[in-house]
């Protein structure tokens, strides 16, 4: 059985059924992240205090850097379909494969810095914040510093050298310690939801375009113009995941 | 067989012919447009890392205008990578309805911190 308008446009819409597919689909996701954007703004003015200088401003340029370049050549892969050359759409292809793996495991990095950060509650009323070195039945070691008020800890750009010392703490001692996972407080928990989505959309993304480049390809030789169409779908999709980083970027590691 | 009938292999390596309803396509042109957008994208990303580390202005001030310079970045990316700029009617009637949807989202938000049950007293 034939699937009508896979390739030529409908006369109705305008355009194949695919693509108004994905526009819908498209649709969709900005009314899931508008309102996760949404919580985001009321948790913040709602909020006493808000992080400052918390995540890699470093690390979120190179994968914004690496998420563009992949849009980039999820573009030029389409293009290369449509003008017959299918040598350079398998290469860009593998490109956006690669660049995507790349934001992954940088992704990854950052989430296994903030598993790994400890604030520890003295019993002194003092507070121990830094990197786990190692942790045994007596005595947790940490690379950080000592602060007297938990504010100290907040806005981390208005401290330009912050100390970094090896410091051996009794387990008698503690009060109380945590990570800073998502439960730690509400920037990190709309941090992780934020990104953990968006990370989300990019392994599937991977998955779709990978499927694509392998075996996928082989539509090519029987129907290439509805093969240059699924590109150009999964291409939608892949700026669509682009764009979301843009505003990402900015509303969770710059300011 | 279906209608999608077996291409040769000469026709595997020939520009499409164009039956669905996109634009024939000149590789070096999109080539281009990339340039320019990966430019574009450096350019806005570096801006926003800089107004972020001006010292004297508030973080509202700097919030305002990064995500101004963020619209920007993503109006181009939009414009041209997903070709918003030359799309059909259809698409536009579909985002048109999503933009309207997404300001109610965000409208319902606003409303919805300055709208305390009666007797609630504010710290």
């Amino acid at each position: 059985m034939d699937i009508p308008y896979t390739v030529q446009a409908r006369p109705d819409t305008g355009v194949y059924n695919a693509k108004l597919g994905i526009w819908l689909f498209l649709a969709s996701e900005v009314m899931l992240f508008g309102g996760l954007f949404s919580s985001y703004v009321l948790l913040r003015v709602g909020a006493d205090h808000w992080p400052h200088g918390w995540l890699n401003v470093k690390l979120g340029t190179a994968n914004t850097i690496i998420l563009a370049l992949s849009a980039i050549t999820t573009l030029l892969a389409w293009a290369a379909c449509k003008v017959g050359q299918f040598n350079k759409f398998k290469f860009f292809h593998a490109c956006t494969l690669m660049l995507a793996l790349s934001f992954l495991c940088i992704k990854m990095y950052e989430y296994h810095d903030k598993w790994i950060h400890y604030e520890i509650k003295l019993t002194d009323g003092t507070i121990a914040d830094g990197h786990l070195e190692e942790s045994d039945a007596d005595s947790v070691t940490i690379k950080g510093r000592i602060v007297k008020d938990e504010a100290d800890l907040y806005d981390l750009r208005a401290q330009p050298n912050i100390p970094s010392d090896e410091i051996k703490i009794e387990r008698s001692k503690i009060a109380s310690m945590e990570n800073y996972g998502p439960w730690h407080n509400t920037y990190l928990a709309i941090y992780f939801t934020l990104t953990g989505l968006h990370a989300l959309h990019i392994l599937g993304g991977s998955v779709v375009i990978g499927y694509l480049w392998g075996p996928g390809r082989r539509m090519w030789k029987t129907d290439p113009e509805r093969f240059t169409n699924r590109i150009e779908v999964s291409g939608l999709f892949w700026h669509f995941v682009d764009l979301v980083w843009i505003f990402l970027f900015p509303v969770l590691y710059l300011t | 067989m279906s209608s999608h009938e077996m291409k040769t292999a000469a026709q595997h390596n020939a520009p499409l012919t164009g039956q669905s309803e996109s634009h024939p396509v000149d590789f070096n042109k999109y080539v281009r447009t990339c340039v320019f957008v990966f430019l574009a994208v450096l350019c806005a990303t570096g801006m926003m890392v800089w107004i972020s580390f001006l010292p004297h202005y508030s973080w509202s001030a700097k919030v305002g205008m990064i995500l101004a310079v963020a619209a920007c970045n993503a109006a181009v990316v939009a414009g041209f990578l997903m070709h918003l700029i030359s799309e059909k009617k259809m698409i536009y009637t579909v985002l048109a309805f999503t933009v309207i949807f997404v300001l109610g989202l965000f409208w319902l938000t606003w409303y919805a911190m300055n709208d305390f049950p009666s007797g609630t007293t504010m710290h």
